[in-house]
């Protein structure tokens, strides 16, 4: 296990220097211009070029990159543009937000969708089926801003039963801070659900038809002790592998749902530095979301050999 | 930057602070507003983002500001003077003016904000060109001397826009010009709160216990601030849906902005009033002056021809009570107004423009249409161009992107080809457009001007002799010679104004109309 991590370790090392070229690369060479969103619309060409030159926009390509390479290796993730905060610091303020809003999403799908997938496996063809897989169609069809609009119409402005929006730090009020974190948590969840439970029911399904299945239930094991003793363990793998996945389509609906419920997460600060040319925070946040990658598919690899002891590495 | 851990705890603990700061400021009369855009950038100096702007006017004081007529009028000055040669002015601040600091406002407070405000705006390097000194005659009183006349001397300094004349103190507004500033201490009404500061989130202002407001009742920007709130707090919200939800059910008091689609959610609700801006937006068609077939005037009459600003309205907002026809480049509703050259007569004259495009020998170029796809107030005027532009036989592509790239690629004179553009449009808000010296869609100085790069020196002289006219008659009479050459030589075409809508819950009173959101003046019950 240890070599596997330290392997692990040494290979995301290159991993985010490609990571931190590409970034680099795709950036400068995109359109757009800082210094002209930082001197306002309706700025005037001078204005313009002094803001450019203040920056060091106006050295030559390979200069910036060899300098900002520089800085990394230092540990210094250079500062914001536009609020000349330190990168590392917008980062962390936002971090926060968008990891108790992804781990309760996660929870919530964990909690709600395997099962619900497993059943919907177990009593294949039924009703229940059915109703889990419309339920899961429709929460890949609707896209995570209608179904979070929806529950803020019916469910805070209707029914005065949330806050429509922000964010409080369960560390300083927790009762408040589960208010307004259930219903981006819900938006958010339902589309992750949606996924894991259509993967739950294919791989339950699956394993529900081998051998050992068919010697459990004719040793007189009951059905449930089947589904939940032999059957589910059996088919976690590629549901481990999906929830792994699906980290990448979490990361893409916490834009959306931070927008919507104005929460101050790292999905609204990389679109707004991604919209505003803010170099360095864009720059910073790639190489922290590949670091996220790196170490999500780590502990992936180590949950492949805590579920399945067969895995060998 | 490197943080140590011991910084992260102090970040980390910065930001835990923040959050309770907010919420523990239950206890005194908090507004709760959302503006129209997250402030980011604090130096009003060197963005002239709107938002920015806004900031600044909480945090600094103004020696003159605009009224609700758009007239200069005294705010941290008391008395002011001109000599009989126009070559000297004398002004005189007010007692008892103090910095967030303790420190009192000086005269050499002033010479240095202007000196700095001078090196970059518009009219500020204007008037530094002809200034030969600024001296404190003591600590109250300073005086400028020029070397020719400066007209519009109070109407720079009461600049409403773009690039105010902010008051700061000597030892910030000396450092160089270039540099952001990171330390925000002003003399105005309200402190800004840096330890709640969380860029494109949320930040925070208290009351200034120490501000000497001026005893006239607020009118515009200009009259007295009376603060009676004890905290603002600012929420920036990405989704305007989610803004309006929010002050629906109570939990801000304050919605800087909204169109006049947005507002017919809140219509019918006791709990909000929904009121229009005082400043409405101007939209206009620009042309790339630089590049051929827009190089030729007769092209541009053209389509100048074509273009009515009922229909752009009508199709673009909609209801009239939301907008308005404005033939005046200057504004409508200002001191500069006037209806001097107006070429749009309500009906579009397709058979004059097909015989200037021919005339012109226009022979079937492709116009390149450029528009941010991201900016709603954008969004109708590229489709309905082009369709006034089909109709007349010219070919056109409309090419969408983001803003970003859209700002930088209209900042291009080049051709098509390599990287440039035709025609894009431009969105202001009115208090930009009010002075012949600020207005950008005036800068004629070709591929040095602001983007349509219009050429044209004659603009350029009006632009002095306006500069060096004290007479406000004879200075309108130059604004009517700049605007009717405008329309002449189509430097762009204004396709009308339109107005957003203010909306505070009924719980908020004395809330001042003004083209720039001002908190002054407001309670809560």
């Amino acid at each position: 296990m240890l070599r596997l991590i330290a392997l692990r370790v040494a290979m995301a090392v290159p991993v985010m220097l490609v990571v931190a070229t590409i970034v680099f690369l795709l950036l400068r060479l995109s359109p757009g211009d800082p210094a002209l969103v930082l001197a306002g619309d309706n700025a005037g060409p001078e204005a313009v070029a002094r803001i450019r030159a203040e920056m060091g926009l106006d050295r030559p390509l390979l200069v910036q990159y060899f300098g900002w390479l520089g800085e990394i290796a230092r540990g210094r993730f250079g500062i914001s543009i536009l609020s000349k905060v330190p990168v590392l610091a917008l980062i962390r303020d936002r971090l926060e937000p968008t990891l108790v809003l992804a781990l309760s999403a996660i929870v919530i799908t964990v909690v709600l969708a395997v099962p619900l997938g497993a059943i919907a496996a177990w009593r294949h063809n039924s009703w229940i089926d059915r109703g889990v897989m419309m339920l899961s169609v429709v929460g890949f069809s609707v896209p995570a801003f209608v179904i979070g609009y929806l529950l803020i119409l019916f469910l805070s402005v209707k029914a005065d039963l949330f806050p429509v929006q922000g964010y409080v730090s369960p560390f300083s009020d927790p009762v408040a801070a589960l208010r307004h974190l259930a219903l981006p948590s819900l938006t958010l969840a339902l589309v992750f659900m949606a996924l894991i439970a259509r993967v739950t029911r294919s791989s339950v399904l699956e394993v529900l038809g081998e051998d050992f299945v068919r010697t459990a239930r004719a040793k007189g094991n009951v059905e449930r002790r089947v589904l939940w003793r032999h059957a589910l363990p059996n088919a976690a793998v590629p549901i481990i592998t999906v929830i792994g996945l699906g980290i990448a389509l979490l990361i893409s609906g916490v834009v959306v749902t931070e927008s919507v419920f104005n929460l101050p997460g790292v999905g609204r600060l990389t679109i707004d530095a991604i919209l505003a040319r803010d170099y360095p925070v864009v720059q910073g946040l790639m190489l922290f979301f590949a670091l996220i990658y790196v170490g999500v598919n780590l502990l992936i690899d180590i949950a492949y050999v805590i579920v399945d002891p067969r895995i060998r590495y | 930057m490197l943080i140590n851990r011991r910084e992260a705890l102090a970040l980390s603990a910065g930001a835990l602070l923040a959050t309770t700061n907010l919420a523990r400021a239950q206890g005194k009369k908090t507004l709760r507003m959302a503006p129209h855009a997250a402030l980011r950038v604090l130096d009003p100096v060197v963005t002239n983002a709107y938002i920015t702007r806004n900031h600044a006017y909480m945090v600094y004081d103004t020696l003159f500001s605009v009224d609700s007529q758009y007239r200069p009028q005294p705010q941290m000055v008391k008395d002011w003077s001109v000599s009989a040669d126009k070559l000297a002015y004398t002004f005189t601040l007010r007692e008892k003016l103090a910095f967030h600091d303790g420190q009192p406002v000086t005269a050499e407070d002033c010479i240095a904000s202007i000196t700095r405000w001078a090196s970059k705006d518009v009219v500020g390097l204007r008037l530094a060109a002809v200034t030969t000194g600024m001296k404190a005659l003591d600590a109250r009183t300073f005086r400028i001397d020029l070397k020719e006349p400066f007209g519009p001397m109070l109407e720079g300094f009461a600049r409403p826009s773009s690039i105010p004349l902010f008051i700061m103190p000597r030892r910030i507004a000396e450092l160089p010009a270039d540099k952001v500033l990171e330390e925000v201490v002003g003399s105005g009404p309200f402190k800004f709160v840096a330890s709640e500061f969380r860029p494109g989130v949320s930040w925070a202002y208290e009351r200034n216990e120490a501000y000497v407001p001026r005893d006239e009742a607020p009118d515009g920007l200009a009259g007295g601030k009376q603060v009676k709130v004890d905290r603002v707090e600012v929420i920036w919200f990405p989704s305007k849906q989610t803004a309006i939800n929010a002050l629906a059910k109570g939990e801000i008091d304050l919605l800087e902005n909204m169109n006049a689609d947005q507002r017919s959610q809140l219509q019918g609700n006791k709990d909000v009033v929904v009121r229009r801006r005082p400043g409405p937006n101007a939209s206009t068609v620009r042309f790339n002056w630089a590049q051929p077939p827009f190089d030729n005037v007769k092209v541009r009459q053209a389509v100048q021809a074509v273009v009515t600003q009922q229909d752009y309205m009508d199709a673009s907002i909609g209801e009239p009570e939301s907008y308005q026809v404005c033939p005046a480049f200057f504004g409508c509703g200002t001191p500069l107004e006037t209806a001097v050259g107006f070429p749009d007569t309500g009906k579009p004259d397709i058979a004059k423009a097909k015989a200037l495009l021919k005339e012109a020998g226009y022979n079937g170029e492709k116009i390149v249409i450029i528009t941010p796809g991201d900016i709603a107030s954008f969004a109708p005027l590229a489709p309905l161009t082009q369709q006034l532009l089909r109709q007349i036989g010219m070919e056109s592509e409309i090419q969408t992107m983001e803003w970003s790239a859209f700002l930088t690629r209209r900042a291009k004179p080049a051709p098509v080809a390599e990287g440039g553009w035709n025609l894009a449009h431009a969105v202001f808000d009115r208090i930009d457009l009010i002075s012949p010296l600020g207005n950008l869609n005036f800068d004629a100085r070709g591929k040095a001007a602001y983007t349509g790069f219009v050429d044209d020196p004659q603009t350029e002289a009006l632009k002095g002799r306006y500069q060096r006219e004290t007479d406000p008659a004879r200075q309108k009479a130059i604004v009517e010679e700049m605007q009717k050459r405008a329309y002449e030589l189509v430097f762009y075409i204004p396709l009308g104004t339109y107005f957003d809508y203010e909306t505070f819950r009924s719980t908020i009173s004395g809330y001042v109309p003004s083209p720039v959101m001002v908190v002054w003046g407001v309670d809560k019950r």
